[in-house]
């Protein structure tokens, strides 16, 4: 007997489908690093109950995790808006970065003296722009010359990260820091507040931010305009252009969105975190909160509330990268996960459209 | 510049453009027969590190490079199966490739950092070329991988444009349909050169870290396999223009060693702002082949990206 599979569309893919797709491949993505971990003579449910432990398990690891999803929910959503788009954003990592740098050169040498009320929302406006413009940029290229955008975008990630490292190795190089490439500390008045005592660093600003963009986003996808215009150039390119929809515009406005948010990441991460710019891996650990960002979003299936969770499960994935290094582990293997994962969301998609029938052969 | 300076700058060119060479030829025969593999990144540097690791703990830097390209070659075959046979969206296909390579590579080199190669690939002269004032050091005082490389254009370009095959492979890329109707085996095809592509680009990595630098260092590969995918398009995906475009990046590298030291010996530029050349680079090149492309009305496979099921627009 023959097995012979057969693929047919799905007439309408149901949320409870796709709900039930994602939590399959999740799970299927953990199986299949449980025999990477095996192969590395590392107990898999070991492995993963440090982890969980480490990132849920506690109020101070619960606490790590929310740090972590923060950056990665906020460049998330940006990312969704333009993969809706089908515009392939990839370089969150780097307009986080321009973000930084922004954040950075406003505290330390545009308005220091400042008081909070003026120099956080000035931070975090020039780190939008920044972020928006490192965007803009490839969006023009693709939108004009037609440039594949998944090139110019990482092109550009390494291009900021440079220019990080070029700064605080030469002009931002702190006076007051030993010679370490780390540039001075910022006044008090551009740091983020945390919560009260207890509940570790989450500068909470930065995480209501990242809720509100959440919500505006989800509404400004499915209830306006500009947002219908957003879906209908991903799901039918024909389409728009026959209903005299800007390309060029279009394409500008989710890079614009996207880039921009992941520069509002990259202050929230200076100004909640670090207090100061430094190395490139030390503000995004690797394998960068701009690159996970992509699977939070591919994970979320591009709902900025489903976004929400997917970024905690990530942040909690990256604190338990942490707990794990202790059973002898590298933290490389987080991005492990991270490939696996959206592996297996990729080929679930297929499941949320098509139908596999099996039939049977004599 | 004096002779000997031009001599160094066009060595050393070669000697860093080959593992971009490599990764190039590689793509254009995944994008030739349709299909786009966006993980050269995580192939290359998977490669790099199942070279250095097999050469380390063999002491066969032979066997290391063997492995490497076959490592490549299984990889490969992830985003053949996810796009070929699953249809799935090539782009995320190959950046999920590349995200997983890079998270493998830093788990199994965690070991080797540091370590130094017992057995590396060495030059090899060959002799009377050699001696040849510019011409010598530019191409015949090299490695063997790097001999192996450059007859690989001519053969890569006669396979492609001269043979049955290479008319199979184009016209997957260009018209699946209507090669399926005269025949052609169009899965097999697309699986055949996307293997190919990770072969090829395992081979570039490997080369970066037994023969070009022999060291491992986490991440390594530095975006050299998205620079790999620049110069496809660069190329007009033929493989005698993936040479021209891999040595200029290759020049690139070799200029920095000129300009980074201070003066007199050299412009004293910030050796991060040079670090920043070849991305730039990439970018101008890209738009320069797209350019190009558009211009001529040719190059791009009219496929490319698009999963071919029989019956199906």
């Amino acid at each position: 007997m023959i097995p012979k599979l057969k693929i047919e569309k799905r007439p309408i893919v149901s949320s409870s489908v796709t709900l039930a797709v994602s939590i399959l491949s999740m799970l299927l993505a953990l199986i299949a690093v449980a025999f990477v971990f095996l192969g590395y003579g590392v107990d898999p449910t070991y492995a993963y109950q440090k982890i969980f432990i480490g990132s849920f398990g506690s109020l101070t690891g619960f606490s790590e995790t929310i740090v972590k999803a923060i950056p990665l929910m906020i460049c998330g959503i940006g990312l969704a808006v333009a993969f809706k788009a089908l515009v392939w954003n990839i370089g969150a990592e780097g307009q986080l970065l321009m973000g930084a740098i922004a954040a950075t050169g406003i505290a330390l040498y545009v308005i220091p003296e400042a008081s909070s009320v003026l120099l956080l929302p000035s931070m975090f406006i020039g780190g939008f722009l920044a972020g928006a413009v490192w965007g803009v940029i490839p969006g023009v290229l693709k939108a004009k010359l037609k440039a594949n955008e998944v090139i110019t975008t990482l092109m550009m990630n390494y291009i900021a990260s440079n220019l990080v490292e070029y700064l605080i190795y030469g002009p931002w190089k702190g006076a007051m820091e030993w010679g370490f490439p780390i540039t001075n500390e910022f006044p008090l008045s551009a740091w983020l507040p945390y919560l009260p005592i207890g509940m570790g660093r989450i500068h909470y600003p930065t995480l209501i931010l990242a809720l509100s963009l959440a919500v505006l986003t989800y509404v400004f996808i499915m209830r306006t305009t500009l947002g219908f215009e957003v879906r209908v150039m991903g799901e039918n390119p024909d389409a728009a252009k026959y209903a005299g929809m800007s390309y060029f515009k279009t394409v500008i406005l989710v890079m614009l969105i996207s880039g921009g948010l992941a520069g509002l990441a990259g202050v929230g991460e200076v100004a909640g975190i670090h207090h100061r710019l430094r190395y490139p891996k030390g503000i995004s650990p690797p394998p960068g909160y701009g690159y996970t960002a992509i699977i939070v979003t591919c994970l979320g299936r591009l709902n900025p509330l489903a976004i929400i969770l997917s970024s905690l499960l990530f942040g909690g994935l990256l604190v338990g990268g942490d707990a794990i290094q202790v059973i002898g582990l590298p933290f490389a293997a987080i991005g492990l996960f991270n490939g696996a994962i959206l592996f297996f969301v990729l080929g679930g998609e297929l499941l949320t459209r098509y139908k596999i029938i099996i039939r049977w052969r004599g | 510049m004096s002779l000997e300076a031009a001599e160094f700058l066009l060595h050393v060119a070669v000697r860093a453009g080959t593992p971009l060479l490599f990764s190039t030829l590689g793509e254009i025969y995944a994008e030739r027969s349709g299909v786009l593999n966006l993980g050269v990144e995580g192939m290359m540097v998977m490669g790099a590190v199942m070279g250095f690791g097999t050469s380390l703990v063999t002491e066969n830097v032979w066997l290391g490079i063997l492995l490497a390209a076959l490592v490549g070659g299984l990889l490969s075959l992830i985003h053949a199966f996810l796009s070929i046979t699953l249809r799935a969206n090539q782009t995320v296909s190959g950046i999920a490739l590349t995200i997983f390579g890079l998270g493998m590579s830093g788990l199994l080199g965690k070991a080797y950092i540091g370590a130094p190669l017992p057995s590396r690939v060495r030059a090899v002269p060959i002799p009377l070329l050699r001696d040849i004032p510019i011409l010598g050091p530019f191409l015949f005082q090299h490695d063997p991988l790097i001999y192996l490389s450059l007859v690989l254009v001519p053969l890569l370009w006669l396979l492609l444009f001269k043979t049955r095959a290479g008319i199979n492979i184009r016209s997957v890329g260009e018209n699946p349909a209507t090669a399926d109707a005269l025949g052609v085996n169009v899965h097999r095809v697309r699986y055949l050169c996307v293997f190919l592509g990770g072969v090829l680009s395992g081979l570039g990595g490997a080369y970066l870290s037994v023969a070009y630098r022999p060291a491992w260092t986490e991440g390594m590969t530095a975006g050299l396999g998205w620079i790999a995918i620049a110069l496809t398009i660069f190329s007009m995906w033929s493989p005698g223009r993936a040479l021209l475009g891999a040595y200029l990046f290759g020049g690139v590298e070799a200029l920095q060693y000129r300009l980074q030291p201070p003066p007199p010996y050299g412009l004293g530029i910030s050796p991060n702002l040079l670090a920043m050349l070849p991305y730039a680079l990439a970018v101008i090149v890209l738009l320069a082949g797209t350019r190009e492309t558009i211009r001529k009305r040719m190059g791009a496979p009219s496929a490319l990206g698009t999963p071919y099921v029989r019956g199906e627009k």
